[in-house]
């Protein structure tokens, strides 16, 4: 399996996502923001990071940098493209998912270990999956997503809402929300369910020495589903 | 503008040492000249009073390949790995601007490691503030926090571990101080010195704009009742142009363009000018117009003293200039040739055709002034007797809450869950452990380190003082499983033209060099800030310590949380009872007076020695240092993390049970152990001299003493971690 990580200025959590990639058999390849082709990829990773140092709003100049027509163009063509943490934010800001990420509600940085419950496993991001309530970690300022009424509807109508944050047993409440973040949304799909972006990190969970060890179920699963 | 003695003493320069300037030029010097001198002369970059006390420092050791003088020092680990690190203040900048302040702290001691071609893995910070009743602290407290946040978040170095005290000395002169630890192939070390003459000078980096000029005359000032005003001299910093620099000069550094390089740090393009020609013993000449600037009109003057930041001072190969634009244009940062490396041994500065500057670089740098200033000695103070009615009155639980939820004991998760500390993935004990320790990519190794300061100590003995720091660094790398290895260290101290701040100054020294030769760890890198006091208060004396150590294989790592129940806990080193300037004394006892505890090296090394074998046998489910609040606190920071309760066994001693639990003697360390593992324990301890006594056992979740009940460990966990967040929101 092919993967490609795109790396803007400012990203910083690009070589995190290309040892996981690794890790799990993807054979993956950096892409640098001004080149205007992808590689031939099953999958294409937006990484976490400050790209263009997140000025006016995070990742609002990366979704205009030039190589993201061609990951526009990818997804379209119902490729698979997963945005983590900053890569999240870049996907709201080219259209591809709907909604913005603002603020978190306590308006402080927040690193620390969360669960997330999944809500749409019918996808090559969660089928199969052996666990429904995954402990990752999230590492953010603007992770407190939201949307209007009317998208919100139609994201739960499209069954397009990927994960909740919730609690150790999947409780899904106020306390386990860590950012303010609308019915507890922690990461959406696109309509097709091509495109995920969701904030916490998967990729710094991948060892046993490290905060835990369910990012390696995320990726062991996602390439599963690709092969 | 005419210079004369006022405005040299506006500068910050004494009359006598604008004097000396004088009678060097054998002119009076021009107003750029004498900003250029004023920088150069300042404390902060000329060490003219700590000079002479810190070349007794023990810099020197087997594993270290470069000492104090350079951007950061270095060691080996093995491998051709090395690590570069430091640790730097930033204390005046964050008390007038807290964010700006402690941002480009972080950013300044990061661009002080990646200037040697080292990539930052870790970054630490040991913060001080007022009273948490003083009407600043909150708000210099948050800023503070956002700021190393901001910075070193978006860079994306981990930030593993870190210190905050609270104390009133600080009121009005908080401490921030900053700490890098970059990775390196030891055969790949760049350095500061320029060699070779006609050799491009280039610069690279931000643009230079009005910010920060004489920041380090700032720094080198005491505070008084306008320091507000000088906020517009606070650098601005932009972690996301650190970010590109970083990457940029990684990338130049990959193949042999490099001469010399040096961060614009304080005093800006002067000192790193004067640095880099200064140690090739060469001369300069730089043509300011070629400067990139922000800011429209600046006059010499202001370009060489700018603290802009974000910028660096390369000295190219011949030839290499158009490959390594192309590298500085890629990333989107300036790059401008502006002068070359001459053999006049001056500065020569040209501005608009003219010659602006000539200044002999010697006198810039070996005619500093240096000062043997006055200095008195500390007593150490008379022990305090305390009576059995001062103990009577008191009830345990009462005292255990009161103590664990003492701002200086307490959990600091509200600030470490600001700070990104598993970025790059390799963090494997995160900040709330004895040490951060993160591997060294790819490989088996990791790397360990803490920050630790005692001021409270240093300031009743500062020779006892300066050792305790030093074996509590030692300690906390011991405690996680790590081989130590060497320090850096960050002198905050008061005026030293007062004989006490200066006495508190040399005798600090004098302790930390004791500890340091004595257990093997060297000083290869710090810095010194004076003048930190307001309206005459000074700070109780502060030096920070930052340790580093190597664990070969990051398998062996320890942690200080209990892992189950029904296994033993040992208490490791003896315990004498004295209470005298712990935290219980203060406290509980509303007692300031009386020596700090006794240091003693011997059982220092032997002690940590033995839990490093103990640790190696894999003998050791939990190790923790015991450190402020003594044996009670120590051990239940370990239920807490561990989420498991303890049953002390009955005690039985001479000293009372609150001198035994609450005494802060050095040299000690808690230790979980499973039952069937006690006699090979007991044989390493008892083979290597280390006293050691049966504390008691781990419990789900009770934690008992006297056969009673006190606490559950989550209400213990309430008040261990509830405090700062409840003073905070």
């Amino acid at each position: 399996m092919n993967s490609s990580v795109i790396i803007f200025p400012g990203s910083n959590c690009d070589r995190d996502m290309d040892v996981a990639l690794k890790k799990f058999g993807f054979k993956n390849k950096m892409v640098w923001h001004d080149d205007d082709k992808l590689p031939k990829s099953d999958l294409i990773v937006l990484p976490g990071g400050f790209s263009y140092g997140d000025y006016l709003r995070c990742g609002s100049i990366a979704g205009k940098s030039k190589i993201i027509q061609s990951v526009i163009d990818f997804a379209n063509s119902g490729g698979l493209v997963l945005g983590i943490c900053n890569g999240f934010q870049i996907l709201t800001e080219t259209g591809l998912l709907k909604g913005v990420l603002q603020q978190n509600k306590n308006i402080e940085f927040i690193c620390k270990n969360i669960f997330i419950k999944i809500n749409n496993s019918e996808n090559k991001f969660f089928s199969n999956i052996e666990k429904n309530v995954l402990e990752l970690h999230i590492a953010h300022n603007e992770g407190n997503y939201f949307c209007s009424e009317d998208e919100l509807k139609s994201l739960q109508d499209n069954n397009q809402i990927a994960a909740y944050y919730c609690a150790s047993d999947g409780k899904i409440d106020e306390k386990s929300n860590p950012n303010g973040a609308i019915k507890n949304i922690a990461g959406i799909f696109n309509e097709k369910k091509n495109i995920l972006g969701m904030m916490p990190h998967p990729e710094r969970m991948i060892d046993q020495y490290l905060s835990g060890e369910d990012g390696s179920v995320f990726f062991e699963n996602l390439i599963r589903n690709l092969k | 503008m005419e210079v004369n003695e006022k405005i040299a003493v506006e500068h910050g320069l004494k009359p006598d040492e604008y004097q000396k300037i004088c009678d060097l030029l054998k002119r009076v010097p021009n107003l750029t000249e004498l900003g250029i001198f004023s920088a150069m002369w300042n404390e902060h970059c000329s060490y003219k009073s700590s000079r002479l006390h810190l070349k007794k420092l023990n810099t020197k050791g087997k594993k270290v390949i470069q000492g104090p003088g350079e951007n950061a020092g270095v060691i080996d680990i093995g491998d051709d790995d090395a690590i570069v690190f430091k640790i730097e203040s930033h204390n005046h900048p964050s008390f007038i601007e807290p964010y700006q302040g402690a941002a480009t702290g972080v950013g300044g001691i990061m661009r002080d490691v990646f200037t040697m071609g080292a990539r930052p893995i870790a970054n630490l910070n040991s913060i001080h503030f007022g009273s948490t009743q003083h009407k600043k602290t909150k708000n210099l407290l948050r800023g503070v926090v956002k700021g190393i946040g901001g910075y070193g978040n978006c860079i994306g170095v981990p930030t593993i571990a870190g210190q905050t005290c609270f104390d009133q000395s600080y009121n009005g002169n908080i401490l921030v101080n900053a700490m890098t630890l970059g990775l390196v192939n030891k055969n790949k070390i760049f350095y500061s010195k320029a060699a070779g003459i006609n050799k491009p000078v280039i610069y690279v980096g931000s643009k230079t704009g009005r910010d920060g000029i004489h920041g380090a005359s700032m720094a080198s000032a005491i505070f008084d009742d306008k320091i507000e005003e000088k906020k517009p001299t606070v650098q601005v910093g932009d972690p996301f142009t650190e970010k590109l620099l970083l990457e940029a000069c990684l990338e130049l550094m990959s193949d042999k363009s490099i001469i010399a390089i040096q961060d614009m740090g304080a005093a800006g393009l002067t000192s790193s000018s004067i640095e880099m020609a200064s140690k090739g013993n060469l001369g300069i000449e730089l043509s300011l117009d070629k400067v990139p600037c922000r800011e429209e009109k600046m006059t010499p003057y202001e370009i060489m003293l700018s603290e802009s930041q974000e910028r660096m001072l390369i000295v190219l190969e011949n030839g290499k200039e158009d490959s390594a634009k192309k590298i500085f244009d890629k990333w989107n940062l300036d790059f401008a040739v502006i002068g070359k490396t001459t053999n006049s041994k001056n500065i020569e500065l040209y501005f608009e055709k003219e010659k602006v500057a000539n200044i002999p670089i010697k006198f810039l740098a070996n005619e500093a002034p240096m000062y043997d200033r006055p200095w008195k000695k500390t007593k150490v103070p008379q022990k305090i007797k305390f009576s059995n009615s001062d103990f009577k009155k008191l009830k345990f639980n009462d005292v255990i809450k009161k103590m664990i939820s003492n701002p200086n004991i307490c959990s600091k998760q509200w600030i470490w869950e600001q700070y990104d500390h598993t970025v790059m993935g390799d963090t494997i004990q995160k900040p709330g452990g004895d040490a951060g320790v993160v591997r060294v990519h790819g490989s088996k190794k990791a790397v360990a380190s803490s920050v630790d300061s005692s001021a409270s100590y240093c300031y009743a003995h500062p020779f006892t003082g300066g050792k305790q720091v030093v074996c509590e660094a030692w300690r906390n790398l011991v405690s996680v499983g790590a081989e130590p290895i060497a320090i850096t260290n960050c002198l905050n101290f008061g005026n030293p033209e007062k004989k006490e701040n200066m006495g508190e100054f040399v005798e600090c020294i004098d302790g930390i060099n004791e500890a340091s030769k004595y257990l093997n760890f060297p000083v290869v890198s710090g810095n010194v800030s004076f003048y930190n006091e307001t309206k005459d208060k000074g700070i109780k004396p502060t030096p920070t310590i930052g340790g580093v150590g190597l664990l070969k294989d990051y398998e062996n790592i320890m942690s200080m949380n209990f892992k189950s129940k029904d296994n033993l806990v040992l208490a490791i080193g003896k315990t004498e009872g004295s209470l005298d300037q712990s935290v219980f004394a203060k406290v509980i006892l509303d007692e300031k007076k009386g020596p700090p505890p006794e240091i003693n090296l011997f059982n220092e090394k032997n002690n940590g020695e033995a839990i490093l074998k103990v640790i190696k046998e894999k003998l050791a489910l939990s190790v923790h240092d015991v450190s402020l609040g003594g044996i009670m606190i120590a051990a239940l920071k370990m239920c807490v993390n561990g989420n498991k309760g303890i049953k002390f066994y009955k005690f039985k001693g001479l000293i009372n049970i609150y001198q035994y639990f609450f005494s802060e003697d050095q040299g000690r360390y808690i230790i979980e152990v499973d039952k069937k593992n006690l006699k090979k324990v007991e044989s390493i301890l008892k083979k290597n001299s280390v006293h050691f006594d049966l504390l008691g056992e781990t419990t789900d979740k009770e934690i008992i003493i006297n056969d009673e009940l006190t606490f559950t460990v989550d209400k213990v966990a309430e008040f261990y971690k509830g405090w700062l967040y409840k003073y905070m929101s």
